[in-house]
């Protein structure tokens, strides 16, 4: 946000507004002795630009240094075992030199344990949003619906979503259904709950202008319910699929197969080091562009409230 | 002419609150002829807004019986169009979008595609609002938000238009022009119009008759006044004129003198 808004006027003073700046006092010479004066508003501009820009880009870039720094101090002074950041990021280099190689099933590249953890959690994650947004709907919409289910939902929604991850592999008897039923099972609450929530919340004004237009229920649903619900709606879905994407790992360590939970379980044992905070890195800069990617979606969807 | 055209009979009121029972509106028998153009006015919380609610049927009332053109208002209905007092645009729909779902609910099963369009223009010509059809309510000013609404509530050529405080959340100027614009508009399209106001001005102004209500709570009907100024009016013409002075006065005596001391009681 501050990088964007001082950047740029930094931009424009070094090509198009630094000419007529001197150009400026030519006409009238009795301004003569303000020409001298003249560039220093814009050096003090510029200076002030470039301050923002430090600014922008400066601290982050300190955070960053800090955390290899102090990898670096612990990797260095402890027998831990922990790899230098150096011999990381070498390791880091060979292992996306060939991202999809595939050596039978225990033995595949990086880049398809990433996409078979992501195509778990869009399953797990679909699944949930075709149950959970119309049961939302539902529970938001009727009072009744609302008072039967609000206290089971209390009850199953602080539960590890781990804990349903026997109960997955008891009733459908394979690994990778019962890691989408985790995924499942621990994306759906906070659909539903930001569903309902959203359709409660829908001005009383808006539902009155149906009323009084007498406007069918599909009307109500498509012109005024749904574009209303759909803020919330977004935020309940980026919240899932951040949980979704924080459980898959664990779940894919204790299922086994083809994912980065498992790459992670795998390095582990073969005491690769370097290969974990490699996933960790990777595990952190994926979840970061689902949020990011979502975050853009629900912009778009997000209409200026209007207040009279 | 049909005088009866809105009829309320012994209309009560009661709301049920954490404190108990609310009793809004006593005894309101009020009737409206067909084109007359009536103001409810009244100090705040004294059930100006319930009375209209009730006439556009988002409400019920808890005894008595009002009817439109002879058939009791069991529920909403196109039939009544509101303006809303904040306007109630939907925010992702654009002015002419806005319209068109109303046009579209009064009129799209007998006409076509092309019949409504040229429903949704013309109430937008009518608020001298085309430029701003393709703008969403976020981008046009509070006015213009307003002139929406009441186009959209005139494009379903509606029995009954009820208004509640429409221009009050305006600034004078504004709020002028729109008085005007619907001075004009009503002259048109002889529209029954109740309006809620705490404007007396606006209420003179506009209105053949005005109905004063007391103090809440158990708010009923004080007074009735006549307005019997020529249309078309002007409000310049009108502003030293002796009759409406006359009016405005009779308006404010009832509101400051006769029901002032219990606004300040309360």
């Amino acid at each position: 946000m501050v990088a964007a808004v001082f950047h740029l006027p930094l931009e424009t003073t070094g090509t198009s507004a630094a000419p007529v700046i001197t150009q400026a006092p030519q006409p009238m010479s009795h301004t003569a002795p303000a020409s001298t004066a003249e560039p220093a508003p814009a050096q003090k501009k510029q200076a002030r630009d470039l301050r923002g820009f430090w600014m922008a880009v400066l601290p982050p870039v300190m955070g960053l240094a800090l955390l290899v720094l102090v990898w670096q101090a612990i990797a260095s002074t402890s027998n831990s075992g922990i790899p230098k950041p150096a011999e990381t990021w070498a390791q880091a280099v060979t292992v996306f030199s060939d991202p999809f190689y595939s050596n039978g099933p225990n033995d595949q590249g990086i880049g398809w344990n990433i996409l078979s953890s992501l195509k778990r959690v869009a399953i797990g994650f679909g699944l949930a949003a075709l149950v959970g947004i119309p049961a939302g709907f539902a529970i938001g919409r009727s009072v009744f619906l609302s008072r039967m289910f609000n206290p089971l939902i209390s009850l199953l929604r602080p539960v590890s979503p781990l804990a349903w991850l026997p109960i997955g592999l008891l009733v459908f008897k394979g690994a990778n259904p019962a890691a989408i039923w985790t995924i499942f099972i621990c994306s759906i609450w906070p659909m539903i709950i930001n569903t309902a929530v959203g359709v409660q919340r829908v001005p009383q004004d808006y539902m009155n202008v149906a009323r009084v237009l007498n406007l069918s229920e599909w009307k109500i649903f498509s012109k005024i319910l749904f574009p209303a619900v759909l803020p919330y709606l977004l935020t309940g879905v980026r919240l899932a699929v951040g949980t979704a994407w924080l459980v898959i790992v664990a779940a894919e360590m204790l299922t086994g197969g083809v994912g980065i939970g498992f790459w992670v379980w795998d390095e582990w044992n073969n005491l690769n080091v370097s290969s974990i905070i490699i996933a960790i890195f990777v595990i952190g800069i994926v979840g970061l562009l689902l949020e990011f990617a979502l975050i853009k979606l629900a912009s778009l969807f997000t209409y200026e409230e209007v207040k009279a | 002419m049909n005088t009866k055209y809105i009829d309320i009979q012994a209309v009560e009121q009661t709301f049920k609150t954490k404190k108990g029972l609310f009793p809004a509106l006593r005894d309101i028998n009020l009737s409206v002829a067909k084109g007359e153009f009536v103001a409810l006015i009244g100090h705040s919380g004294c059930g100006k807004s319930t009375l209209l609610n009730l006439i556009a049927g988002l409400t019920t009332p808890t005894s008595g019986v009002l009817l439109c053109a002879e058939k009791e208002i069991a529920g909403p209905g196109p039939e009544r169009a509101v303006v809303f007092q904040n306007h109630s645009l939907l925010p992702w729909l654009t002015c002419y979008e806005n319209i068109y779902l109303a046009v579209e609910r009064v009129f799209g099963r007998t006409e076509t595609r092309i019949q409504l369009k040229v429903r949704t223009d013309a109430a937008l010509e009518l608020v001298g609002l085309k430029q701003a059809a393709q703008k969403r309510p976020g981008e046009i000013s509070g006015g213009m938000k307003q002139r929406v609404g009441i186009a959209r509530a005139l494009s379903m050529e509606p029995k009954v238009l009820l208004m509640d405080e429409p221009f009050g959340a305006l600034d004078a100027l504004t709020r002028a022009k729109l008085q005007d614009e619907l001075l004009e508009i009503v002259a048109k399209t002889h529209a029954t119009v109740v309006m809620v106001t705490h404007d007396v001005d606006e209420a003179v102004l506009l209105s053949d008759k005005i109905v004063m209500m007391t103090n809440g709570p158990a708010a009923t009907i004080g007074e009735v006044l006549s307005v019997e100024l020529p249309r078309p009016r002007n409000r310049v013409a009108l502003a030293d004129d002796a009759q409406y002075q006359h009016y405005r006065k009779a308006v404010i005596d009832f509101l400051y003198t006769r029901q002032g001391h219990v606004e300040k009681a309360a």
